[in-house]
């Protein structure tokens, strides 16, 4: 099993999979890390002064001035409200939200990234692990060795899953370097407030705690690589299941870009929140944003996404051991 | 000492209503090379996929080496080696990693085979090159030596020459030859060409539409076969006369057609004392419309 494996991390590598995956790294951090400059700049320049405090104050006036406005949607404007009451609970406890510095950075990286930037990164090696193989007709070769198929099947998903933590961890590792050669590197035990909940439009801060920027680093980190697998699962099944590489990433696409527009859309649509897509922003929970649908929870949005997940592997390899290969 | 190697018994195929493999019963022995011939679409590579597990039979039973390719999948593919249509190889990788992947597929495998392997298709000098850039025979030669790996006892390829240039083919030939009787391989070829059947197997099974229409020798089989065809006018009373000696058909191109006979030059003779002139004769190649159209009755092929 040891050498299927590393068979398949062989090809993962030499088709340069993995290495286009990191210089995409390595472009939009920098971009981001760039934009987050120019925005310090700005508030630097706007209020002459570098004072946190200020310049939450300043957030907090600002979200309530679009709040009076009309034209908002009500979903968004719930978004907005909760985050208003977020920053005055910091402010009144005395902590900055944004101490500078790159372990910031890469916290706030990866709770935007977690719904779109990685799922498309894991989907450039997932969509394409075993459909590639068909469409070379490579799994001829394949199939036709002294080897159960369900083996080899199995050797391409712990190859993914083996990739996936690769790509979680350079993630966190690339924004930390490239974001600490502007911002700086220190800031590990910034204190970060987690265990807000919010219940018909108002915050509830009696779960909240105090914790060190690592520690919630690392949990955001351990959500970002769950997320990366469930939905590396879900693109490695569509591999198996369509003979095109470019057919599965469509597929899964279109599901991850159709979840954004509905989160924004569905809080009177119930039953959506057993839809995968719904259900991918994890760090959502922790950072105590309101959920797309009221009442979903951490809890039952792992649930969800391991059920979808687990289905795929069933789906996957139950078509894979059977299936006719022309 | 001959072995049954492969045999396989009332294998059919159905893809969606149409049966394609209509019941196909045969057996091979060690040290053979058992052709495979029939024109396109007859079945040969859905045949071919069958008997390395690719694709599941609707009925029927193929065993390698005495194991069974459905229930003992593993055991049955470590004694067979297959090209099946192109040779496929991961054109990223270089000759030589593409042989070392397959070989770590293999259970207990001696790194020493692969040198051997590598010099028997003479790769040696562009082992190292990425794949991308073999020509089409080196590729050719390369899906043989990663069938070769597992030391199998059959070996199944699927049209080996196609694509070849004359000498290629001549190569791939002789060493197919070379695997059977110094090696005492079994090797099942598949073909839609008669020259090339005729020139390397030993023996043939002759498929149409997904049926067997004969198993026999090479030399069986192309003995009321070969014909020799004349240029004769008049053709009307040059065929009166042949047909007092022998069977006479008459051509598209209105030539006289007979069977191959060591008395013709006595037929010639005859001819030509009766006045009747003789242009041209000539010894037919067989082609495979004919033998089909003998084999089959006047049923067209497809
Ligand atoms: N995936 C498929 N679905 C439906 N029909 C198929 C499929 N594959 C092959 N066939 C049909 O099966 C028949 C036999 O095809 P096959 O490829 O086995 O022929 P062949 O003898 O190898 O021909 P060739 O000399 O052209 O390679 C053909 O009529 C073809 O149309
Ligand atoms: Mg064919």
């Amino acid at each position: 099993m040891n050498k299927l494996i590393f068979n398949e991390m062989l090809k993962i590598i030499r088709k340069r999979k993995l290495i286009v995956v990191v210089a995409i790294m390595v472009v939009l951090i920098s971009l981001f890390t760039y934009a987050q400059f120019r925005e310090v700049q700005r508030q630097i320049e706007k209020l002459g002064d570098v004072d946190w405090r200020t310049t939450l104050q300043q957030q907090i006036v600002d979200t309530q001035n679009r709040l009076t406005s009309s034209g908002i949607s009500d979903e968004w404007k719930a978004q907005l409200q909760i985050r208003v009451q977020q920053q005055q609970y910091y402010l009144d406890n005395n902590i900055n939200p944004a101490e500078p510095g790159a372990p910031t950075f890469v916290r706030s990286f990866a709770q935007e990234s977690i719904t779109l930037f990685v799922p498309l990164l894991i989907m450039i090696i997932a969509a394409d692990i075993v459909s590639s193989e068909r469409s070379a007709g490579t799994v001829k070769l394949l199939l036709t060795r002294p080897v159960k198929r369900w083996k080899i099947l199995l050797s391409k998903y712990i190859a993914l899953l083996l990739s996936i933590s690769i790509i979680v961890v350079l993630m966190g590792v690339l924004a930390y370097l490239i974001s600490g050669v502007v911002f700086g590197f220190g800031g590990w035990n910034a204190p970060v407030l987690t265990g807000f909940t919010s219940i018909g439009g108002e915050l509830n801060t009696s779960n909240v705690q105090l914790i060190d920027q690592w520690q919630y680093i690392l949990m955001e980190f351990g959500l970002v690589w769950f997320v990366a697998i469930v939905v590396g699962t879900l693109s490695f099944m569509l591999s198996v299941l369509l003979k095109s590489t470019s057919a599965s990433m469509g597929v899964m696409l279109a599901a991850l870009i159709a979840g954004l527009i509905l989160s924004n859309l569905v809080s009177s649509w119930q039953s959506a929140k057993y839809l995968f897509m719904i259900n991918l922003d994890l760090t959502g929970y922790i950072a105590g944003s309101s959920p797309p649908v009221p009442g979903m929870t951490l809890l039952f949005s792992i649930g969800v996404l391991s059920i979808w997940a687990v289905g795929a592997l069933l789906i996957s390899f139950s078509v894979f051991v059977r299936q006719d290969v022309y | 000492m001959t072995e049954i190697t492969l045999s396989i018994k009332g294998l059919r195929k159905k893809i969606g209503k149409r049966e394609i493999i209509k019941g196909l019963d045969f057996e091979l022995k060690s040290g053979e090379v058992f052709g495979f011939l029939g024109p396109n679409g007859a079945g040969k590579t859905t045949t071919i996929r069958m008997l390395v597990g690719l694709i599941r039979p609707t009925a029927g039973s193929i065993q390698v080496c005495g194991y069974d390719v459905k229930k003992n999948f593993v055991k049955a593919m470590s004694h067979l080696g297959c090209i099946v249509e192109n040779p496929e190889l991961y054109p990223y990788l270089t000759g030589l990693e593409n042989l070392q992947h397959f070989s770590r597929m293999i259970p207990n495998f001696d790194s020493n085979h692969l040198e051997y392997v590598i010099k028997l298709v003479r790769l040696q000098d562009r082992i190292n090159d990425p794949v991308k850039t073999y020509s089409l025979g080196m590729r050719q030669r390369l899906g043989i030596a990663q069938a070769l790996l597992g030391k199998p006892k059959v070996l199944i390829l699927d049209e080996p020459t196609n694509g070849l240039d004359p000498m290629g083919i001549r190569e791939m030939r002789e060493f197919i030859r070379f695997l059977a009787e110094k090696e005492g391989l079994t090797v099942l070829v598949s073909s839609h060409l008669l020259s090339e059947i005729q020139l390397m197997c030993d023996r043939v099974a002759v498929i149409s539409k997904g049926k067997v229409i004969k198993v026999d020798t090479v030399k069986n089989l192309l003995h009321f076969q070969e014909q020799l065809v004349w240029k004769v006018s008049p053709v009307e009373e040059g065929k009166k006369l042949l047909q007092t000696v022998t069977t006479v058909k008459l051509d598209k191109e209105n030539r006289l057609v007979t069977p191959l006979s060591d008395k013709s030059s006595s037929w010639n003779h005859m001819l030509v004392e009766h006045g009747i002139e003789v242009h041209e004769i000539q010894r037919k190649v067989p082609a495979l419309e004919d033998l089909f159209l003998e084999l089959t009755g006047g049923e067209s092929v497809e």
